[in-house]
């Protein structure tokens, strides 16, 4: 495999992570604190309607996850295309 | 001790610690002056952006919006820290990789022009100028309410303190000093809190007194405040009012708004490693969520304080509170003028309801209600927490003490981006190529010196569009800079004309429409309301559209005109692998 089609495929795999990383941003914040969010207040979570709950803490841990799931998950990456730092 | 000499002492003690820092860690050359020599952990570059980032707004103000807005005050909540998503997944790592010292030098050399580099400087400085104003105003503000000195001396000892270590420390003081600034302001916010959680509701953690029941009573916190708010005629607290492709916009562009910010940005470069990148990202969250998931309790839990204290039973059964039983927390208030009575029905008890609401009003009139009578700034939310809750004198020292930490620590990052801009990317790279290390950190520092002085101007008479700035700089980072950098770093197609292009309209487009619904220089053109907007969207929230026309112009522009050359596609094809990170940065 020469070095260029290694680095692509690189980037490809790198995009599909991203991709799947945004779309739990988007769900999260847009999705269960705003679009759902007065369905969502039916249900109820100790105190917290939930979609409450989601748009003012839900949403804040799931980004918090989600940055160290991304940070681990492309040092692996990194690593399987040896292209990760010295 | 006196509460006054109590807070004179602690803030001075902070002080003294900021300046050692500041010795301790001077700039020797431009490379620790712009990026701290690209040496520092990330854990430690997560509590300086967390620092950074949150200013005198985030400590002071946000809760009290949280408490008065309720449900809509959540775009600030996922507005402000679901960009740092943004940062780690879209520019951080690449950025780093890249390896230089501004965000206009990227923009410059991945579009091979000093036309669109000269355009970054200008969007940055407009950006970084208006935000800092509204710093250098809060410092003045926490100075004066708490040691009671003016607000010009407050300003001057804080341009004084400002002055001091990032002219002389730079980038490396500065991170280093705000590590120490985030470690006051998260104390003094969450201190105050925890113990108004535990008396309220028995919970240690705010953020599940949040959800807890009310101590003594089998009623969840929420579902009471929801139940008296509406008693007063306000509507429901978990619910909103604003439409929701406004909720939807505003928060988009206060993400990607704080993803575009320099002042954030930079802070990337200032980690050894690409993979220490996005680590860092994911700490400056952590260490932000620490106080962005405690002020949705605090808002809540001063608003319901608030109206327990007026309102000592339940509505309209049991008598208001008498404005001479009033307790000392509200004098001392009163005399800041942050709370104000006037007793309007002339029954010496205060009433506290929505008045501007129309259905309400005939039930207020049936009680002999004539009007609202209290007058709260929300700021008050934070600031008199301690005293209301009855915590000791020290807490509420130290809350001035984060105060004045949290706005510090803001302007000099958002100075030394300013500077940073100016000797490097003006002077260095188009007025003078040819000046030396030496003479470019003397000229970064003498640029910082300036900008303090014009920022304590601007802090001192604030041009009556400082209370918009945070619409104008949200909304001028997302349609400018942030889609700028992610087409140079995801596009190997978009190239100079393209993002000139792309820049200069989303700017003047997003810059227009506030203007013509705020008017910051002129008189605003049209009435700010829902009905005039388009597609229902408030100036908060347009810098989404401009966002959208930039890529959208930028794209158009590039596929009419001749791609990019070849070194800048292998630039692309090299800041997208984190190796060779090291040896990026060759000047």
């Amino acid at each position: 495999m020469s070095e260029q089609t290694q680095r692509n495929q690189y980037w490809q795999a790198n995009l599909k992570i991203m991709a799947v990383c945004l779309s739990v941003w988007f769900i999260a914040s847009f999705g269960l604190g705003i679009l759902f969010a007065g369905p969502l207040n039916g249900i109820q979570l100790f105190g917290f309607p939930l979609g409450f709950w989601f748009a003012q803490q839900g949403s804040i841990y799931t980004f918090l996850i989600l940055i160290f799931y991304y940070a681990w998950r492309m040092n692996r990456l990194d690593r399987e295309f040896d292209v990760h730092e010295e | 001790m006196e509460l006054q000499t109590l807070t004179f002492i602690v803030v001075g003690f902070t002080f003294v610690i900021y300046i050692g820092i500041a010795v301790w860690s001077r700039a020797k050359s431009t490379g620790d002056f712009y990026v701290a020599g690209k040496g520092v952990h990330p854990v430690a570059n997560g509590m300086a952006t967390a620092a950074d980032w949150m200013s005198a707004a985030s400590f002071i103000s946000m809760a009290g919006l949280i408490a008065f807005l309720g449900y809509d005050g959540s775009v600030y909540l996922m507005g402000w820290t679901g960009g740092y998503v943004l940062l780690a997944l879209l520019l951080a790592p690449y950025l780093r990789k890249y390896g230089k010292f501004t965000v206009p030098s990227f923009i410059g050399d991945r579009y091979y022009s000093s036309a669109a580099r000269i355009v970054a400087v200008i969007c940055l400085i407009f950006i970084s100028f208006t935000y800092v104003a509204g710093q250098m105003r809060g410092v003045g503000i926490v100075f004066s309410r708490f040691l009671e000195v003016d607000i010009l001396t407050g300003l001057i000892i804080g341009m004084g303190i400002v002055f001091f270590y990032a002219v002389l420390g730079g980038m490396k003081g500065i991170t280093y000093t705000q590590v120490a600034q985030y470690c006051v302001l998260i104390f003094a916010y969450t201190v105050p809190a925890i113990f108004i959680s535990i008396q309220l509701t028995g919970h240690v953690l705010p953020q599940t007194g949040l959800g807890g029941q009310v101590t003594g009573e089998s009623v969840y916190l929420l579902d009471k405040l929801n139940t008296v708010i509406q008693d007063l005629g306000f509507g429901e607290y978990t619910d909103g009012s604003k439409s929701m492709i406004d909720m939807f916009a505003i928060t988009l562009a206060l993400m990607v708004g704080t993803a575009g910010l320099p002042h954030v940005i930079v802070r990337f470069f200032t980690v050894p490693k690409v993979s220490d990148a996005r680590k860092s990202a994911g700490w400056a969250l952590l260490f932000i969520a620490l106080l962005y998931t405690t002020a949705p309790a605090v808002g809540a839990m001063a608003r319901l304080n608030l109206i327990d204290t007026i309102q000592p039973g339940a509505v309209a059964t049991a008598p208001n509170l008498a404005y001479d039983e009033r307790p000392d927390w509200f004098r001392t208030w009163e005399d800041t003028g942050l709370l104000s009575f006037e007793d309007k029905n002339g029954d010496g008890r205060i009433q506290y309801y929505n008045d501007t609401n129309p259905e309400f009003t005939p039930i207020a009139e049936s009680r002999g209600w004539n009007g609202n009578e209290l007058d709260v700034d929300r700021d008050i939310m934070v600031l008199a927490n301690p005293e209301i809750a009855n915590l000791p004198d020290w807490v509420i020292a130290l809350v001035a003490a984060g105060g004045v930490a949290a706005a510090l620590s803001t302007a000099a990052g958002l100075l030394l981006v300013i500077s940073a801009a100016v000797s490097h990317d003006l002077v260095k790279s188009v007025i003078a190529p040819n000046i030396s290390d030496k003479a470019e950190l003397m000229v970064g520092r003498l640029a910082a010196a300036v900008a303090i002085l014009i920022a304590g101007y601007l802090g001192y008479n604030p041009p009556g569009f400082v209370a918009q700035v945070v619409a104008f700089a949200f909304g001028l980072a997302a349609a400018s800079l942030f889609p700028a950098i992610i087409m140079g770093i995801f596009s190997k197609r978009i190239n100079r004309e393209g993002a000139i292009a792309g820049m200069l309209t989303g700017l003047i487009f997003t810059f227009g429409y506030i203007i013509y619904f705020k008017g910051v220089f002129i008189q605003p053109l049209a009435e700010n309301t829902p009905e005039n907007w388009l597609f229902g969207i408030s100036p908060e929230g347009i810098g989404v559209v401009g966002m959208l026309i930039n890529f959208g112009v930028a794209f158009i522009v590039s596929r009419l005109t001749s791609a990019p050359p070849e070194h800048i596609q292998e630039l692309i094809e090299d800041i997208r692998v984190p190796r060779g990170a090291g040896h990026a940065h060759s000047h």
